[in-house]
């Protein structure tokens, strides 16, 4: 089953002004009011100086409506939108590294192809499966695996577009001196320091 | 900017060597970190303009916390600088160094970590336009103490532009269209004006809104003053000490519009039964507050003084004469709950009335937290915006003493009285010296019950009379008075208590009176906390009947 709108969880998608402490920012916003991260995927976008997080949380649909409020309120963040789960797409990146003893390597390989997952390393005794996929999806390939012994796994957390034309964007743009001083201000500048004693 | 509250420590002292190239700056030197950001806070309060406070790094910075927060939870526009250790030292532990941006990170609306010289008219220009815009808050700068030393190119930005904010101002009209129409079919419609109607300059808009739409008008502690209490339409405060009558209005209202506030548990009672059946709007410039705490069937997102000009376009003209005269019968039935107990006896709401009769509507009247609080919201009579300027939010004791030297500060032609509990007295009396240097004649009227009486009366009623800590001992107040060398004035008995503030009001302040109060008295009307407003208890045998 995807997220739904009304379910347990939402995904929210913020751009953020790529600022020293703008992640502090978000998780304390989460830590203070109490909301829980299920996942948390951060990366840059096509815009110099702009960030783009993927945030699930758990409850309901007017719990992500007061988070996105909440850190659209944060100065760092240029606009932050609980995503419909129906009209976008979300996916995440699993790898799994499972028992796999010759004689189970083929059964797992026919999971691993009927999840349209592929095996990126082998070893005597294991294998590592790779997943591009929603959420539910690789739950799904996790509870098949798990009969044969999963000796440990990594997930990216969810990343998400909206479907079609729509775009979560930024709408306008900073001017370089104002670049400048949002993305230093914080950071410790390049090159020598004056002297304690200065 | 003119006026900033501050106090010296190392890393800062390369801007206070400039000081004395800017005459403009009027420097107030505190005695304590945290009564600088209550002045500033005070000062904002009282004034409109942004309040200023200087801290130097370390436990100057960590002093400032509790102001900051205090001023960020009641939206009041202030500007927190403090300094920090060299560039260098940054994040290895040095002398005086405290990580105050992280610190500060929660309690502000934004803050900053200057690295570059270039950098600081920026940050100070987007810091004040922040801080005054939108719905206000504190605005923290934090300066390494090499930043302040190193040499740059003065520019000061002309325009300021935070993509990530952007605060509204009118609001979209099909909402407000939405709005009107359920005021134009409401039958007990019922306004909750709060603190951003002060905020907001909308007081004038509130009253054409109001008399338009044939609206009564309550009002939450901050939003005391946003309308006359002698306007026909204006029933005083709702909440756990507000009227009976404004609580059971809120309670039977069936359009309830909500102004400038935030749904405060404190003014609303029990959320569930605050009135469920009703039509809510609610009218605030920080979308987040709207569905918060309590559902809204109209959010209207924008500047209240803007909103109630687009409303008063498209509501009609009504009255609701049933509506009115039902809360006025409960006025009239109720009133001795909401009226200065009769007797000889000297109490603190006899004092706080009579002050606050003396002393008219032009002048200021501050509060610490606790009892005396509640009373001077009850008997300060405050009629006019920035009357009234007390910590709700954060309900911080000690407020009383710096919030009424920056207000003072800031109205060097107003008479400023600040109504003191005998426990916040303590908290920060030092600012008496601040006062003295500074030439800041505040009025202070201690309400001495020897006790901690609010928490005293949370004891009595909620852990059965068993009452743990609260019987605070007082120094001499007069005394003190006569260490600071200002003029002490003790008053015992009720018939020496216009005399008392007369000879203060005379006096060339400061000035301190010590009333000595009755001990053992609560404040009613209550509604105990997690109650609904409906269960409002107007007296103490009320309450041991329940």
């Amino acid at each position: 089953m995807k997220v739904s709108r009304n379910g347990s969880r939402q995904t929210i998608a913020a751009l953020v002004e790529d600022r020293p402490g703008v992640l502090t920012r978000v998780a304390s916003l989460f830590r203070r009011r109490g909301y829980n991260i299920e996942s948390l995927a951060v990366g840059t976008t096509d815009e110099q100086g702009v960030s783009r997080m993927t945030i699930v949380v758990e409850g309901t649909s007017e719990v992500g409506d007061q988070v996105a409020k909440q850190l659209d309120k944060l100065i760092d963040v240029i606009n932050a939108a609980v995503l419909d789960s129906t009209e976008s797409i979300d996916r995440e990146l699993a790898l799994i590294k499972v028992v796999a003893r010759p004689d189970q390597r083929r059964e797992i390989l026919d999971v691993a192809e009927i999840f349209r997952a592929s095996v990126v390393d082998l070893s005597v005794s294991s294998l590592i499966i790779q997943i591009t996929a929603a959420n539910e999806t690789i739950e799904a390939l996790t509870d098949n695996l798990r009969p044969y012994g999963i000796l440990e796994m990594v997930r990216t957390g969810a990343i998400a577009l909206v479907r079609g034309e729509d775009t979560t964007q930024v709408v306008e743009f900073e001017d370089d001196e104002l670049r400048r001083f949002h993305m230093g201000s914080g950071r410790i500048p390049t090159g020598q320091l004056p002297h304690l004693s200065d | 900017m003119d006026t900033l509250f501050g106090y010296p420590g190392g890393v800062v002292l390369p801007l206070y060597d400039r000081f004395p190239h800017y005459p403009d700056i009027n420097h107030i030197l505190v005695r304590h970190e945290q009564a600088a950001g209550h002045a500033a806070d005070g000062y904002a309060r009282a004034s409109g303009k942004l309040g200023v406070a200087l801290a130097t790094s370390g436990p100057g910075a960590t002093n400032l916390v509790t102001a900051i927060t205090n001023a960020h939870m009641d939206s009041v526009p202030t500007l927190f600088i403090t300094g920090n250790v060299t560039r260098s030292l940054l994040g290895k532990d040095g002398f005086q160094e405290a990580d105050i941006t992280g610190i500060t990170m929660p309690t502000v609306k934004h803050n900053y970590l200057v690295m570059r010289p270039d950098d600081l008219a920026y940050a100070f220009k987007e810091a004040a336009y922040i801080a005054t815009t939108g719905r206000p808050g504190a605005v923290h700068i934090d300066i390494p103490k090499d930043v302040f030393i190193e040499e740059a190119e003065f520019s000061w930005p002309e325009t300021i532009n935070v993509r990530g904010y952007n605060p509204p101002s009118t609001a979209e009209q099909g909402s407000i269209q939405q709005a009107a129409e359920i005021i134009d079919h409401s039958e007990r419609p019922l306004i909750f004006a709060g603190h951003g109607i002060i905020l907001s300059d909308a007081a004038d808009d509130l009253r054409k809104f109001a008399e338009k739409s044939g609206t009564p008008v309550v009002n939450t502690l901050l939003g005391l003053g946003s309308i006359a209490p002698d306007h026909v339409l204006s029933y005083g405060m709702m909440g756990m000490h507000g009227s009976y009558w404004a609580n059971h209005a809120a309670s039977n209202a069936d359009v309830i519009i909500g102004l400038g506030m935030r749904m405060d548990d404190r003014a609303l009672g029990r959320f569930e039964d605050m009135n469920p059946t009703a039509k809510i709007i609610h009218v605030d410039i920080d979308p987040a507050e709207h569905q918060k705490n309590l559902e809204t069937h109209v959010p209207i997102v924008g500047n209240v003084s803007d909103v109630l000009k687009q409303l008063t376009n498209a509501v009609q003209k009504a009255t609701h004469p049933d509506w009115l005269s039902w809360i006025d019968d409960l006025r009239i039935g109720h009133r001795a709950s909401m009226s200065v107990p009769e007797g000889p006896e000297l109490t603190a709401q006899y004092a706080i009335a009579r002050i606050a009769d003396y002393i008219g509507t032009e002048s200021v009247l501050c509060t610490g937290v606790g009892q005396h609080q509640m009373w001077s919201a009850q008997f300060g009579a405050i009629s006019r915006p920035r009357q009234f300027i007390t910590s709700g939010g954060l309900g911080t004791m000690g407020f009383e003493v710096p919030a009424a030297m920056g207000a003072q500060a800031a109205c060097p032609d107003r008479s400023v009285w600040t109504i003191c509990g005998d426990g916040g007295f303590q908290m920060t009396f030092q600012e008496i010296g601040t006062m003295v240097d500074a030439k800041l004649p505040v009025r202070m009227a201690i309400m001495n019950n020897c006790y901690l009486g609010m928490v005293r009366q949370w004891q009595e009623l909620f852990y059965d009379q068993n009452l743990v800590d609260v019987d605070i001992s007082q120094p001499d107040f007069l005394k003190i008075a006569e260490a600071y060398g200002i003029k002490g004035i003790r008053v015992d008995n009720q018939e020496d208590v216009d005399a008392a503030i007369e000879e203060a009001e005379a006096t060339e302040g400061p000035v301190l009176i010590d009333f000595r109060v009755v001990q053992q008295d609560n404040v009613w009307p209550m509604v105990p906390a997690g109650a609904a407003l409906s269960e409002t208890i107007e007296s103490a045998e009320e309450s041991a009947m329940s």
